[in-house]
């Protein structure tokens, strides 16, 4: 049994259950079947089954979350493609990107302070909205917990990847670029990806809008915060 | 195309990034230094398109995969989740639709407005050269 907490196991299970979820979600074509949220699930389960301990996965698991870092390099390259379409909306993608972010660092700290969160809690929501190696450093630098802030992350995706659309067209946002980039602006990388299954417009303007609210947030949260009194 | 000159081209913008935040202290992340400092290499020039566009598509296109790690982490706050599971819930969802309908409908209204002044700016540019 001691073979279970190998880091080399746990890594090549980590892609095999990633590759039956998505081979699940083909087969089910069910929104609620993410692959992303299925996986963890199923590990997490597998985990408290066999009481791996989570430092144990977490050795193996660090050598998948590291690419998360070059990949956010990588989304210079989608930046560097859309250049031409920003300098042509440089004002509307301003504005609504800090619109976007102001109003979602401060309405997630003060609905988590409504509903009596604690001061731990609440900055580790704060930079929930953008993609896991930004949240983490910005968590940790405000005093949050980097490791919840990283599920919160996770679960906000899935949240706005499948529910997104409904949101949008229920507030009547109606152009496919102002669609695309609050997906992304609200659920990163998980929000684009479902962006970009309706089709290559939104998904350009999507990643844009991650990438963009993804320095913003670095950028702002620590002064929003101290303005609203959270940090020194 | 070489993927390690592709892989290559990533990481030493990475180290470029992780180089700037040592030298400065500064509190963005290396990897959005990273990212940045490569576009403007695109743009002029210093790296071309083809040398990091296919690894640079691949890890975009699976992002999904690298979080699942983080994800299972859920796992060692258990308990402050059951504690605490109300307003992390509530503040993530009320927050999500907060985002998504701000920042569609400030993009919608910034870019209508922009029009009609573009197309009252040019009416009135043409008048007086007449």
């Amino acid at each position: 049994m001691e073979f279970l907490t190998n880091k080399v196991f746990l890594i090549a299970l980590t892609f095999a259950v990633f590759v039956m979820s998505q081979y699940i979600q083909r087969r089910t074509g069910l929104k609620l079947m993410n692959p992303i949220l299925v996986s963890i699930t199923a590990l997490i389960c597998f985990l408290l089954a066999t009481g791996i301990d989570y430092s144990d996965y977490k050795e193996g698991g660090d050598y998948i979350d590291f690419w998360l870092k070059p990949a956010v390099v990588a989304l210079g390259v989608s930046l560097y493609k859309q250049l031409e379409t920003i300098r042509k909306q440089m004002l509307p993608l301003l504005f609504a990107e800090m619109a976007g972010c102001v109003a979602g660092i401060i309405s997630v700290v003060v609905v988590a302070k409504f509903l009596g969160a604690s001061q731990e809690v609440i900055m580790s929501l704060a930079p929930k909205a953008v993609t896991t190696p930004i949240a983490m450093e910005v968590s940790e630098s405000i005093g949050g917990i980097p490791a919840l802030t990283a599920a919160v992350v996770v679960c906000t995706g899935i949240f706005g990847g499948m529910a997104g659309f409904r949101i949008i067209k229920m507030g009547h946002v109606k152009s496919p670029i102002a669609g695309g980039l609050s997906m992304g602006t609200a659920a990163h990388a998980i929000g684009t990806s479902a962006a970009m299954e309706c089709g290559d417009r939104y998904g350009t303007f999507s990643s844009l809008g991650l990438t963009l609210n993804g320095l913003l947030t670095a950028l702002l949260s620590p002064v929003i915060l101290s303005l609203l009194g959270y940090v020194p | 195309m070489n993927m390690i000159l592709q892989c290559g081209v990533l990481f030493v913008f990475l180290a470029f990034g992780e180089f700037v935040v040592w030298l400065t202290g500064v509190t963005i992340p290396s990897s959005i230094i990273g990212m940045l400092s490569l576009t403007v290499a695109l743009k002029i020039g210093v790296v071309k398109l083809c040398q990091v566009e296919k690894m640079a598509n691949f890890l975009v296109h699976n992002l999904g995969f690298f979080f699942v790690p983080a994800g299972v982490g859920l796992i060692s706050c258990l308990g402050l989740i059951a504690s605490e599971w109300v307003p992390i819930v509530g503040a993530m969802v009320v927050s999500t639709a907060v985002i998504l309908l701000v920042t569609g409908h400030v993009h919608q209204q910034v870019r209508r407005r922009m029009r009609f002044r573009h197309f009252n700016g040019h009416k009135h540019g043409s008048a007086t050269s007449r």
